[in-house]
C-alpha cells in the first residue's frame, strides 16, 4: 500500500485568516470566541461564538463569484488557495485526471438558506435569485475547488455532522492509499454563524452561553465556530520525487458506528474507533503523545471520549496529553476535524502541543493530561485526531512526523 | 417611459457583461455579450426585480419560451411588452 502526505495546508478560522496566524493563537492559548455579530441576535438566547473577524469577501472575491459562493465556500477557497500555493502543484494531463478534492460539511450554505427563506417568509416575497440552489448545496465548495485547479479524480462531499471533516480526510487518505488517486485536497469548512443556524442549536439546549471550558469540571456547554481548513494530500513518492515539502504522514483511518443513539457518544464507539486507527497505521498505544479531542464541552461528550480513551489507550493514556482546541477556535461542526488537523500537524512539525483553553476545575470523569490553559512543548511521534458525531458516526485519523 | 425600459435593460445585461451600457448593441445576442447559461438567468432574475414583472422564461427550453431572447432589442420588446400589460391591468 502506498503512504500519504500532507504537502499544504491553509485555514480561515477565528483565530487566524491563516495558518501561521492560527498556530500562533493556539500558542498563545488565544480564544477566538466573543459577542456575536449578526442580525438579529437581540432574539438568540446564545449570543457568543467563534466568527471569522475582519472579512471582507470583495477584497477576495469579484461580484459574480460573491454572487454565486455562499460564505462556507469562500472559506473554502481561501483555505484552499493557501494549501495548494503552499503545495506548489501544477494540475494538468495524467495528474488532473489522478487528483480529486473530498471536503466536509455539515450544513454547506447555511446562510443562503437563511437569507432566503427570510425573503420568502418574512418579506413575503415571491422570487428568489437564481443561484440559491448551486449556493447552498454542500458540494458547492469542493465543485468550485476542482473548478479552480482543474481537479478531474473522485470528488465529493461529506456530511456527518461533526465528523464531516474527518471522514473527508479519511477517505482522501484511502483513496490515495489504495492507488486510485494521486493528490486529493481534502479538508472541511462550516458557516453555520447566522440567526437560524444559531437558533436551531439554541433548540437542544447544548450551547453555552459563556464559554467553551472542554474537560473543566464546570464546563457548560459547546460554542460554534466558522470557517474552514483545507490540506493536500499526496502519495508519497509522487511528494518526494519532486521534492516538495513534507508537513506530517497520514498514517491510519477508522471509522464506525454506535447504531445507538442519536445524539449521546458510546464509550464503546469512540474506543473501537481510537483501537481502529492505531491498528489501521500500525501503531502502539505507547507511540502516541498527543490526542486533538473531538472535546465540545459538553457534559457528555468530555466524559465519555475521556473513558473511551482510557479503554483504547490503556496505561498510556495517563501519559499522554490531550487537548481541545475548539475551546479557541469554536466547534466548526462540519469542518471542525479540518482546523483541529492543524493542530496535530503543529504538534509533530513544530513540537507544540495546542492546549485546552477555558479550563478551571479539575474533573475527576476527565482525568487525563488535557493541556491546561497553557501551550507545552514536547516530541511528538505520532498523534490522533478524534471526532464523534451526531447520529453515532465516529472518525479517528492518525498522523506522524513527517518521513 | 419607453426609454426607461431600454436603459435599464441595458443597463442590467450591461452589469452582467461586465460592459459600458454604450457597449451593448441591439442587435448583439446575450452569447455574443460573453453571458452564459447562469448570467442569463441572472439577468432575467434582475430585470423582473427591476420591473416587477414576471418573465415567461425557462431554461430548458429558452427558444421555445414566450419570451425572446435572441438580441438585446428583442429582449428590450419583450420586457416593454410585459411592462404596458402590467399597466394595462
Amino acid at each position: 500500500m502506498r503512504r500519504v502526505v500532507i504537502t499544504g495546508q491553509g485555514t480561515i478560522n477565528a483565530l487566524g485568516h491563516d495558518v501561521p496566524s492560527t498556530l500562533a493563537a493556539m500558542r498563545e492559548g488565544r480564544c477566538g470566541i466573543a459577542d456575536l455579530d449578526l442580525r438579529d441576535v437581540d432574539r438568540l438566547s446564545i449570543r457568543i461564538g467563534a466568527q471569522v473577524k475582519g472579512y471582507d469577501a470583495e477584497a477576495l472575491f469579484n461580484r459574480q463569484q460573491i454572487a454565486l459562493y455562499d460564505r462556507f465556500t469562500q472559506f473554502t477557497l481561501i483555505a484552499a488557495r493557501q494549501a495548494l500555493d503552499g503545495a506548489g502543484l501544477i494540475f494538468a494531463g495524467e495528474l488532473s485526471a489522478r487528483s480529486g478534492v473530498v471536503l466536509g460539511t455539515a450544513g454547506g450554505g447555511v446562510n443562503t438558506w437563511d437569507e432566503n427563506y427570510r425573503t420568502v417568509y418574512e418579506e413575503g416575497k415571491n422570487r428568489v435569485h437564481p443561484f440559491v440552489v448551486p449556493k447552498l448545496m454542500n458540494n458547492a465548495a469542493a465543485s468550485h475547488v476542482s473548478m479552480e485547479w482543474n481537479l478531474k479524480g473522485p470528488s465529493f462531499s461529506v456530511a456527518t455532522a461533526c465528523a464531516s471533516s474527518n471522514h473527508a480526510m479519511g477517505l482522501a487518505f484511502q483513496l490515495i492509499r489504495s492507488g486510485i488517486a494521486d493528490v486529493m485536497v481534502t479538508g472541511g469548512s462550516e458557516a453555520m454563524l447566522s440567526f437560524g443556524g444559531i437558533k436551531a442549536w439554541e433548540g437542544l439546549r447544548v450551547m453555552s452561553k459563556d464559554a467553551c471550558r472542554p474537560f473543566s469540571a464546570n464546563r457548560n456547554g459547546m460554542v460554534q465556530g466558522e470557517g474552514a481548513a483545507v490540506f493536500v494530500f499526496e502519495d508519497f513518492e509522487h511528494a518526494r520525487k519532486r521534492g516538495a515539502e513534507i508537513l506530517a504522514e497520514v498514517v491510519g483511518f477508522a471509522m464506525t458506528s454506535d447504531a445507538a443513539d442519536i445524539v449521546m457518544p458510546s464509550k464503546q464507539g469512540a474506543a473501537r474507533t481510537i483501537a481502529g486507527a492505531l491498528k489501521d497505521a500500525r501503531l502502539n498505544p505507547s507511540d502516541v503523545a498527543y490526542i486533538n479531542a473531538h472535546g465540545t464541552g459538553t457534559a457528555a461528550n468530555d466524559k465519555v471520549e475521556c473513558a473511551a480513551v482510557a479503554d483504547a489507550f490503556g496505561h498510556h493514556a495517563d501519559d499522554l496529553m490531550i487537548s481541545s482546541t475548539k475551546s479557541m477556535h469554536g466547534h466548526l461542526i462540519g469542518g471542525t476535524g479540518a482546523v483541529e488537523l492543524l493542530a496535530c500537524i503543529m504538534a509533530l512539525r513544530d513540537g507544540v502541543i495546542a492546549p485546552t483553553i477555558g479550563y478551571e476545575e479539575p474533573d475527576p470523569e476527565c482525568a487525563l493530561d488535557v493541556v491546561p490553559n497553557v501551550a507545552r512543548e514536547a516530541r511528538v511521534e505520532a498523534c490522533l485526531s478524534n471526532a464523534f458525531a451526531f447520529g453515532g458516526f465516529n472518525a479517528v485519523l492518525a498522523l506522524r512526523r513527517a518521513p | 417611459m419607453t426609454e426607461s425600459v431600454r436603459d435599464k435593460v441595458i443597463a442590467i445585461i450591461a452589469e452582467q457583461a461586465v460592459l459600458e451600457p454604450g457597449d451593448v448593441t441591439p442587435e448583439a445576442s446575450l452569447a455574443d455579450l460573453g453571458i452564459d447559461s447562469l448570467g442569463l438567468v441572472e439577468s432575467i432574475f434582475a430585470i423582473e426585480e427591476a420591473f416587477d414583472i414576471q418573465i415567461p422564461f425557462n431554461a430548458n427550453a429558452p427558444d421555445q419560451s414566450e419570451f425572446d431572447i435572441s438580441s438585446v432589442a428583442s429582449i428590450i420588446a419583450a420586457v416593454e411588452g410585459l411592462v404596458a400589460a402590467q399597466k394595462s391591468v
